[in-house]
């Protein structure tokens, strides 16, 4: 049978999603179901006085209006801080606009609705604290004043860069501002909870739902065994649907409360000031180098912009200060960081989360070395990768690099692209005032995929970095893999199924898999940091294996061989030398639950396997875009994206191809049309989808992408997992052809989004003889 | 107050607020969840349904509106063999969805795009796309899809 793994099968997800038979949370409708909806802070930071809910109670099919005294019961959101707990309800203070204050609970969403606008809460408004700026100045307005500061958590550099950048022939300084990005999933967030005498079963759109079993069990003081998650089918997270939202609770509680099942489903604006934001970084780099280009140290502070608590945004800057050295040797690195309070949405995990900031700010370290000595940046790259023959590489801060080879990738990439004709069109348009200017950028990239090991996972707060799956051969020889990742649109159904096919010798539609239901599924860790096929995958391939071994002593004893004599081909399995003495799966499978035909072996098939990694991954890439810049309106269009990238085995091209094109739109929208802002008074002002620009088809280009592969020694399958790869390549790809585009007008740092505003402005300063 | 509509090819009648959106009466009262919500401003294209032939955002759309009117959702587009419509089978084999929380939507839009202009370049694709968005898939997939239809087809589907 031809190899399952590395074919392009189309998705056994599709027919469903295609003929409006997805399970998306907010389909589900319950008997007696209620709507809940949140009355949310209008104010950026203010003390509650008080909050009037007689109105809203005394419409007609509205069951209740609740505040957080009404519901003692109501555990707080963890937090890795202590002491600096967010309330699932705010009490006595708001922190950020779109904090939950009240909750309504009514028959429909429209009554709901009309609900929440008769609550009325009275605020003692306190000073905003919208921006990092204000957050750390001096004397600045506290979210908590009882903590001292708004540094929620810091990490001091670990040794000092100063001599090793003084020694330095030349030295040069960056401040990068990697601006705060929501991750707007085309479904927004929702749960339903039903919490009868016997269980609370609650469906959820997010990312795992062994997380959100095992954090209901901790908050409600529930056993496992009364609680029952389900995630079906989820419309996109983006690492936000991993953090933890009041919903979870509150609905639970309400339900418990009224005796009714609650949906509590997000709509877009809420989802834009609700749902954790991304990115929200400013990094001030050092860097010291020599005329050759090469990088002798690296100084870098990162300040996190958490938002108004300390949840999943402490973690981030800690990603990026691992992953600051990019694909470089790099002699003298040393990184610090802090995570700071403001009052504006919670910053958790996007895309990524903590690499592609560093990924940003390192490659633009390269091109701003390339400006400064003359050195082309496809050259200052090359001389300054680590070598293919370097790994496992242990980076500054003892993190290892499994693999790479990224020489390999950027060969292939300008194989690809033509550089010396480009570079010959790009001087010929400088030449012609008629034409948009152009600009070639590059991007090699290297970050974390296949996320565990445990120790790393369990400082995070989770269970743990393994990944769990079973495999179960039913009596007509068909499997059902129960695997404890949890997609929202990766498409593990097929790509398991591909693993598992042959590791079992079996068609892939006699593979069914099944995720996201924890009565269904043994414990699991869930789907985030690339990591389910890296880890995810091998679990699946490890309880194939084992359903396969105990297969075949089945079959040695039908066929009165000895196992270690019994072979499996193309589904059938047989005696080592005598082809024709076989059996097939079917009979195998269903032989296996018949006592009567087993001798001494042990009825039934099901095996699970619970994988450990021993190593993080490191998938890698080369990326190229080409763009034009309008010289009178400094509008960017993208021209070409070309990409090369590294994840090892590919399990299928197909979805392979899809993880990064999807990866790299999210980076293109960053680079150019993304950004979540706040006035002064902390309102945002992007809390719509008419404000908050998700680029559509029109503003993507056609993209050019290929793999390369250097397996990852961390896993059988040598696969990396890749699902971030795109978003953290694009950005600086982009950003660096634009900077290239305009780099003979003195331009040498623009900041995300490059708004034809902003492009225009550097356009002017340089021309007026003003640094941009 | 009362309406009828005919919605995929069955003749409905509801009494309704003259407030209920249509795509609120499609999923809450016709059970037809196929049809998603992305937002509250006209601009994610989920909610897409063709209203006697032409492509609409149902979210705003009143359900009194569309008394009298054939109503069109994706869960109609496959007709009752329930095999797949050309351009559902083309977005799977190009991979034109991941989530599918657009999809829907995206198809509805794309089967009106055809309508239209039944031999349209890839810049058309893209720029009658515009009212649909989509987080996953960078759109290559959906605009391959579309034009393979196109092709094939000549866009006469429907
Ligand atoms: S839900 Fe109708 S356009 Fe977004
Ligand atoms: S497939 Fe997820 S939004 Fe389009």
């Amino acid at each position: 049978m031809t190899s399952m793994v590395g074919a392009a099968v189309i998705r056994k997800e599709d027919p469903n999603l295609l003929t409006g038979r997805g399970t998306y949370v907010d389909n589900l409708r319950l008997p007696g179901m209620l709507h809940m909806a949140f009355v949310r802070s209008a104010e950026a930071h203010a003390r509650i006085r008080g909050i009037e809910v007689g109105a809203a109670a005394a419409l007609p099919r509205v069951h209740g209006v609740f505040t957080a005294r009404d519901l003692p019961e109501l555990p707080p959101i963890p937090t890795v801080v202590p002491g600096l707990e967010r309330p699932s309800l705010a009490r006595d203070r708001v922190r950020f606009v779109g904090e939950p204050v009240a909750v309504v609970v009514a028959e429909d969403r429209y009554v709901a609705a009309d609900a929440v606008a008769r609550v009325t809460v009275d605020y003692e408004p306190l000073p905003p604290v919208p921006d990092l700026e204000t957050a750390l100045a001096e004397g600045a307005p506290l979210l908590f004043p009882e903590h001292g500061s708004n540094v929620y958590a810091e990490i001091p550099p670990a040794g000092d860069a100063e001599a090793a950048l003084a020694a330095a022939p030349r030295r040069a300084r960056l401040r990068l501002v990697n601006q705060r990005c929501a991750p707007a999933p085309m479904e927004p967030f929702g749960v339903v909870a039903d919490w009868g005498p016997k269980t609370l079963t609650v469906w959820a759109s997010c990312q795992s739902a062994h997380f959100v079993r095992g954090q209901l069990s901790k908050l409600l003081a529930v056993p496992y065994g009364g609680i029952r998650v389900i995630a079906p089918d989820v419309g996109g997270g983006f690492g936000a649907k991993q953090s933890w939202y009041p919903e979870y609770v509150v609905a639970a509680v309400l339900s418990r409360r009224l005796g009714r099942p609650i949906k509590a489903t997000e709509t877009r604006s809420e989802n834009l000031v609700a749902m954790t934001h991304g990115r929200a970084q400013v990094q001030e780099v050092e860097v010291g180098f020599d005329d050759s280009g090469r990088i002798l140290a690296l100084r870098v502070m990162v300040t996190q912009d958490a938002g108004a608590y300390p949840g999943d945004a402490v973690g981030l800057p800690m990603l990026t200060m691992i992953m600051s050295a990019g694909c470089y040797r790099i002699p003298t690195v040393v990184t610090g960081c802090r995570a700071v309070g403001t009052t504006t949405t919670p910053v958790g995990a996007y895309r990524g989360a903590g690499r592609p900031e560093a990924a940003y700010l390192i490659e633009r370290v390269i091109d701003l070395v390339s400006d400064e000595t003359g050195v082309d940046p496809i050259e200052v790259r090359r001389r300054n990768f680590l070598p293919a023959d370097a790994f496992p590489h242990t980076t500054h801060l003892g993190f290892v690099y499994d693999s790479g080879d990224y020489g390999k990738a950027l060969r292939r990439l300008l194989e690809m692209i033509d550089y010396e004709g480009l570079r010959r069109e790009q001087a010929a348009r400088r030449e012609d005032p008629t034409r948009p200017l152009m600009g070639i950028g590059f991007s090699t990239f290297v970050e974390m995929g296949g996320v565990g090991p445990s120790a790393m996972m369990e400082g995070l707060g989770m269970l743990g970095g393994w990944e769990s799956a079973r495999a179960r051969v039913n009596p007509d020889g068909t499997v059902t893999l129960a695997v404890g990742t949890s997609p929202h649109g990766q498409g593990h159904e097929t790509a398991f199924a591909q693993i598992a096919a042959d590791a079992l010798s079996l068609p892939l539609d006699r593979i069914e898999v099944v995720h996201g239901d924890t009565e269904v599924v043994q414990e699991g860790i869930g789907t985030f940091g690339s990591r389910s096929i890296a880890v995810g995958g091998e679990a699946v391939r490890r309880a194939s294996l084992r359903a396969r071994e105990k297969a075949t002593r089945v079959a040695a004893h039908l066929l009165e061989a000895a196992p270690e004599d019994v072979e499996l081909e193309d589904g059938r399995f047989f005696v080592r030398g005598s082809p024709d003495r076989g059996i097939g799966w079917e009979e195998v499978a269903n032989k296996a639950y018949r006592p009567t035909q087993l001798g001494d072996l042990e009825p039934g098939i099901e095996v699970a396997a619970f994988y450990e990694p021993g190593l993080t991954t490191c998938p890698s890439g080369a990326h190229c875009c080409v763009v034009g810049v309008d010289r009178e309106t400094g509008r960017v269009t993208i021209e070409r994206y070309v990409g090369v990238d590294d994840c090892g085995t590919v399990i299928n091209p197909l979805t392979a191809r899809g993880q990064v094109m999807g990866g790299v739109a999210q980076g293109i929208a960053q680079a150019l049309y993304e950004e979540v802002s706040y006035g002064e008074s902390g309102q945002p002002l992007t809390s719509t989808l008419a404000e908050y620009l998700v680029p559509s088809a029109a503003e993507m280009p056609r993209f050019e992408l290929e793999h390369v592969e250097t397996p990852t020694p961390a896993n059988s399958l040598g696969a990396k997992g890749l699902g971030e790869s795109g978003a953290t390549a694009a950005p600086q790809a982009v950003v660096n052809a634009v900077i290239d585009a305009l780099s003979h007008l003195g331009v040498r740092e623009l900041q995300m989004p490059l708004t034809p505003e902003r492009v225009w402005r550097a356009i002017q300063a340089a021309a007026n003889g003003g640094v941009a | 107050m009362r309406i009828e509509l005919t919605v995929n090819g069955r003749h409905e009648a509801a009494e309704v607020e003259p407030r209920l959106l249509l795509v609120h009466l499609l999923r809450e009262r016709l059970g037809l969840t196929g049809t998603n919500v992305g937002c509250d401003s006209t601009s994610c294209g989920a909610c897409t349904v063709l209203l006697d032939g032409q492509s609409v955002k149902s979210c705003t759309v009143l359900a009194v509106q569309a008394d009298g009117a054939e109503v069109t959702t994706i869960e109609g587009l496959s007709g009752a063999g329930g095999g797949l419509h050309p351009l559902q089978a083309a977005f799977q084999r190009h991979h034109a969805l991941q989530c599918g929380y657009c999809t829907p939507g995206m198809v509805m839009a794309a089967v009106s795009l055809l309508a239209e202009h039944p031999h349209p370049t890839e810049e058309e694709v893209r720029r009658g796309l515009e009212g649909n968005l989509c987080r996953c898939t960078g759109y290559q997939g959906i605009v391959d899809a579309i034009l393979e239809v196109a092709r094939t087809t000549g866009g006469a589907e429907r």
